[in-house]
C-alpha cells in the first residue's frame, strides 16, 4: 500500500467526506471498504505488497489443516496428548495472547480514569490491540476444545463456580464485551452514526473501570489456573500463593510493549494512514510507555525472586532447569528492564523497541513454561507437538495479523476521522432528518 | 464441600453485597476440608499381594465395554515400559523393579478423592462425587477443555481425542452404574485371584489398613497412601517399599487441590466491591483541576 500511494500520489484515501468532483458526498460502504481505491487499484496494491503473498502461502496451506482438524478430530491435528493435555493452542493461543492484550484496559484507563490526555493519540490502538488479543484467543480456545458448540454452557446450560475457568469464561465473556463498546467509538465514526459514539462516550468511564476490575481478575485467573497443578509444573515456576500475582503484574509491561511493538510495525509499514497527532507524539509517548513498562518490570522481578524466597526455591537454581529458569528472568525481565529503562532514560527509542520485544517474548515464554514445557517436568521429556498443531497456530497467528491490518487501514485508530459531525447534520437536513442525537 | 462450592457461588452470584458474606466466608474456610461423605465406600489396594496377572485390566474392559486393547490381557510385554490410563483402559498394571527386594506391581485407576481436582476445576460441573464415594462424569455438558486432566494429581482423566464430533472425558467410575450403586464392588476388586483389593467403607478400610501394619511392622511403610493425600481418597495403597519407588507421588500435599485456589476465589468478590470505588476515586483526584470533569476526544468541540 505504501509503495502503491507513493507511484499514485493523486489516490483519495478514506478518511472524511469526499473532496474531488463529488465534494460533500458521503463515501459509500463500499468505497470504504476499498479505501477510496477502485477495485482494480485495490487488486493492483494488494499484490505489489510481498507480505501478502506470505499470509496467502500460510493460509493455502494452514486453512485446510484447520478443515481437517474438524473433521478428523483433535487427535490428527495435535496427537492427543493425555498427559500434556494443553498444547500450543492454549499454551500460545490464550496464556499467551491474553496477557499481551492487557493494552486495551491500561491505555483506557490512563486516559479516561488517570486522565492522561496525551496518551490520546495510542488509546484506540491499545484498545484494539486489546479486543482482537481476546478475540483470536477465544478463536484459539474454539480450535482447542473438544466440543466447540458447547462454548456457551457454562454461561447457560451448567454452571461450575467454584471452578477457576468459570471465572474465566464469564470475565473474558464480558470483558470482549466492554472492549467492544469501547471500540465501537471508531467503528461508528467510520459509518457514520454519530449516535451511537455519543452514547458510548458518556459510558468511557465506567467502561475504562469494568476494564480493570474484569483484567485484574481474568489475568490473575490465568494464573490461578495452574495453581491447580503443583507437583506438574517445575517449582520454579509454581507459587500457590503468588502465581496469580506473577500472570497479573507481568502482563502489565506485556500489554505496554506490545503496544509499543505495534505502533513501531505501524509507523514503519503504514505511516500513510498515521496522521500528524500520531506520528509527531509517538516517540514521546514510546519513552512514557517504556518507563511504565520497566516499573511494571522490576515489580514482576522482585515477585519472582521472592517467590523463589518464600518457598526457599534456591536449590533448583542450580539445576538444568535452573539455568532455563535464568535464561527466562535473564532475557525476558532483566534484560528487558534494563534496555527499557535505559533507553527511556537517554531517549533511545532503538532500546525501546528492542527492549519492548524482549519483553513481549519473555511474557510468552513464560506461559509457554508455565503450561507447556515445564509441565509434567518429572516425567523427564519436554512433548514437542506435531507440525500440525504449529501450522494451525500459525495461520490463525496470522489471520489475527491480517485482521488487525484490516482495521488499522480503515477504522480512525491511527488517524481522527476528519468528518465533523455538523457537516453530517447539514447533509441529512436535506432529507429532514436530524440525527437524533438528544434523543438518545 | 457441597457447603463450600454453594459459598463460592454465592460468592460470584452475591459480589455486589460481598463485604458481609466474605465475612463468613473466612469461617466456612476456618471449617477445614471435607472429610468425604460418612458411608462412602471405598478399596485398600495391598500391594504386597499382586502378581501382575492383569486380569483386573481385562475386567474393567469387558465391564465398561471398552475396545480390545491392541495386546492381549495375558501379554507380559507391556510391562516393559510405565503406561498411564487412556480413553480405551481405565485401569493398567505397572511392574516397578525394587532394587534388593522382589518386584511389586501396582494397578492404577481413578484413585476417587474425597474432594477431587477434577470436580471443582471444572466449570461445567460435569463432575459428582456420589454418597457412595464414586467421582463420575456426565458426558452430556462437557465442553472438552480438559481442565480436568491438567489438575487431576495423579494424571488419571484421559480424553478420547480420536472423535471428531463427540469426543469425551474417559476414566474410571468405580463401575458406579452397573455396580456400586447397588452395594456391589467394581468388577476388578471381584476379578482379583490374589485379593490384592479389599472392598469396604472407607472408614473401615482405614482401620483394616493400619491393623495390617501393626501386625507385620516389618513388611509394610507404615503408612495407608490416601489417607491424607490431597484431601483423602477412596482408593488407598498398602506397600513394602517407600511409594515413590511405585510411581505415586510422596509428596503429595495434604490439602484438597482446590485449597490452592481458594484465596484466589475468596478474593473476586472483594475486588469486584472495592475497585469500582477505588478507581472512579482516582479519576476524581486525577481529573480535578484538568478542565471540565474531564471531557474530551479525538474531536474536540466537533459537537459544537
Amino acid at each position: 500500500m505504501k509503495q502503491y500511494l507513493t507511484s499514485n500520489s493523486d489516490v483519495q484515501i478514506v478518511d472524511s467526506l469526499r473532496t474531488d468532483n463529488d465534494r460533500g458526498r458521503r463515501w459509500t460502504l463500499m468505497e470504504k471498504l476499498f479505501m477510496g481505491l477502485t477495485l482494480q487499484q485495490y487488486i493492483a496494491q494488494a499484490i505489489r505488497n510481498p507480505f501478502n503473498w506470505f499470509l496467502a502461502l500460510i493460509f493455502a496451506i494452514g486453512f485446510p489443516v484447520i478443515i481437517g482438524r474438524f473433521i478428523f478430530g483433535l487427535e490428527w491435528a495435535t496427537g492427543g496428548p493425555q498427559s500434556n493435555a494443553w498444547g500450543l493452542f492454549l499454551g500460545f493461543g490464550l496464556f499467551g495472547m491474553v496477557p499481551l492484550s492487557s493494552s486495551g484496559f491500561q491505555m483506557g484507563s490512563a486516559v479516561e480514569v488517570f486522565g492522561r490526555h496525551d496518551m490520546e493519540p495510542l488509546e484506540r490502538l491499545g484498545i484494539l490491540n486489546g479486543i482482537l488479543g481476546y478475540f483470536f484467543a477465544v478463536i484459539f480456545l474454539m480450535v482447542d476444545l473438544g466440543q466447540p458448540w458447547r462454548l456457551p454452557y457454562p454461561m447457560v446450560v451448567s454452571w461450575g463456580p467454584a471452578s477457576v475457568l468459570f471465572l474465566v469464561a464469564w470475565h473474558v465473556a464480558t470483558y470482549l464485551s466492554v472492549q467492544a463498546a469501547e471500540m465501537s467509538t471508531p467503528f461508528f465514526e467510520w459509518m457514520g452514526w454519530p449516535a451511537g459514539r455519543t452514547v458510548i462516550k458518556k459510558m468511557a468511564l465506567g467502561l475504562a473501570v469494568a476494564g480493570i476490575i474484569l483484567s485484574t481478575l481474568h489475568q490473575g485467573a490465568l494464573g490461578a489456573l495452574s495453581s491447580y497443578a503443583p507437583g506438574k509444573i517445575h517449582p520454579l515456576w509454581y507459587s500457590s500463593s503468588f502465581q496469580w500475582l506473577y500472570f497479573f503484574v507481568s502482563s502489565l509491561p506485556g500489554g505496554l510493549c506490545m503496544v509499543i511493538v505495534v505502533s513501531t510495525i505501524v509507523i514503519k509499514t503504514m505511516a500513510w494512514r498515521c496522521d500528524d497527532n500520531f506520528k509527531l507524539n509517538l516517540d514521546k509517548l514510546h519513552i512514557s510507555l517504556a518507563k511504565g513498562a520497566s516499573m511494571g518490570l522490576f515489580t514482576y522481578f522482585v515477585i519472582r525472586m521472592v517467590g523463589v524466597a518464600h518457598d526457599n526455591k534456591w536449590a533448583y537454581l542450580a539445576t538444568g532447569w535452573g539455568t532455563w529458569w535464568m535464561f527466562e528472568i535473564g532475557v525476558g525481565v532483566i534484560l528487558s528492564m534494563i534496555l527499557l529503562t535505559v533507553g527511556a532514560r537517554n531517549k533511545n527509542l532503538t532500546l525501546i523497541r528492542l527492549g519492548a520485544w524482549t519483553t513481549i517474548l519473555g511474557v510468552i515464554l513464560n506461559r509457554l513454561n508455565v503450561y507447556l514445557i515445564t509441565f509434567n517436568w518429572k516425567h523427564g521429556e519436554i512433548e514437542i507437538p506435531p507440525w500440525r498443531e504449529f501450522m494451525i497456530t500459525i495461520t490463525i497467528y496470522c489471520v489475527y495479523i491480517a485482521t488487525y491490518r484490516f482495521i488499522l487501514y480503515r477504522w480512525p485508530v491511527l488517524f481522527r476521522w476528519k468528518t465533523k459531525y455538523g457537516e453530517y447534520t447539514v447533509l441529512d437536513a436535506k432529507t429532514g432528518a436530524k440525527p437524533a442525537v438528544s434523543e438518545l | 464441600m457441597i457447603d463450600r462450592r454453594d459459598f463460592l457461588k454465592g460468592c460470584l452470584a452475591c459480589s455486589v453485597t460481598a463485604a458481609s458474606i466474605s465475612v463468613v466466608g473466612k469461617d466456612a474456610f476456618a471449617a477445614g476440608s471435607f472429610e468425604g461423605y460418612p458411608d462412602a465406600m471405598g478399596v485398600l489396594v495391598d500391594l504386597t499381594r499382586c502378581v501382575g496377572c492383569r486380569s483386573c485390566e481385562a475386567a474393567c474392559n469387558n465391564e465398561q465395554k471398552l475396545p480390545d486393547p491392541d495386546l492381549p490381557f495375558d501379554d507380559q510385554s507391556v510391562f516393559k515400559e510405565e503406561r498411564r490410563t487412556t480413553d480405551k483402559a481405565y485401569t493398567v498394571v505397572n511392574k516397578y523393579e525394587i532394587a534388593d527386594k522382589d518386584t511389586l506391581f501396582r494397578k492404577m485407576q481413578c484413585n476417587h478423592c474425597n474432594e477431587p481436582a477434577c470436580l471443582t476445576s471444572c466449570f461445567v460441573n460435569a463432575y459428582t462425587k456420589t454418597k457412595e464415594g464414586a467421582v463420575i462424569y456426565n458426558s452430556k455438558v462437557c465442553v472438552g477443555c480438559r481442565n480436568c486432566m491438567i489438575a487431576c494429581p495423579f494424571n488419571i482423566p484421559a480424553y478420547s481425542y480420536s472423535s471428531p464430533t463427540n469426543p469425551l472425558i474417559k476414566k474410571c467410575i468405580f463401575c458406579y452404574d452397573t455396580r456400586l450403586k447397588n452395594g456391589r464392588p467394581p468388577a476388578c476388586v471381584e476379578i482379583c485371584p490374589q485379593q490384592v483389593m479389599t472392598f469396604g467403607h472407607r472408614s473401615d478400610l482405614l482401620a483394616i489398613g493400619h491393623e495390617r501394619i501393626k501386625n507385620d511392622p516389618a513388611k509394610y511403610v507404615n503408612k495407608v497412601y490416601g489417607e491424607k493425600e490431597v484431601g483423602g481418597t477412596s482408593w488407598m495403597y498398602l506397600s513394602s517399599v517407600d511409594f515413590d519407588k511405585v510411581g505415586l507421588d510422596n509428596h503429595m500435599q495434604n490439602e484438597p487441590i482446590i485449597s490452592n485456589v481458594k484465596d484466589f476465589l475468596g478474593m473476586v468478590p472483594m475486588v469486584l466491591s472495592i475497585w469500582p470505588a477505588l478507581f472512579t476515586g482516582i479519576h476524581l483526584l486525577a481529573t480535578k483541576n484538568k478542565g471540565e470533569h474531564g471531557d474530551h476526544d479525538h474531536e474536540e468541540g466537533d459537537q459544537q
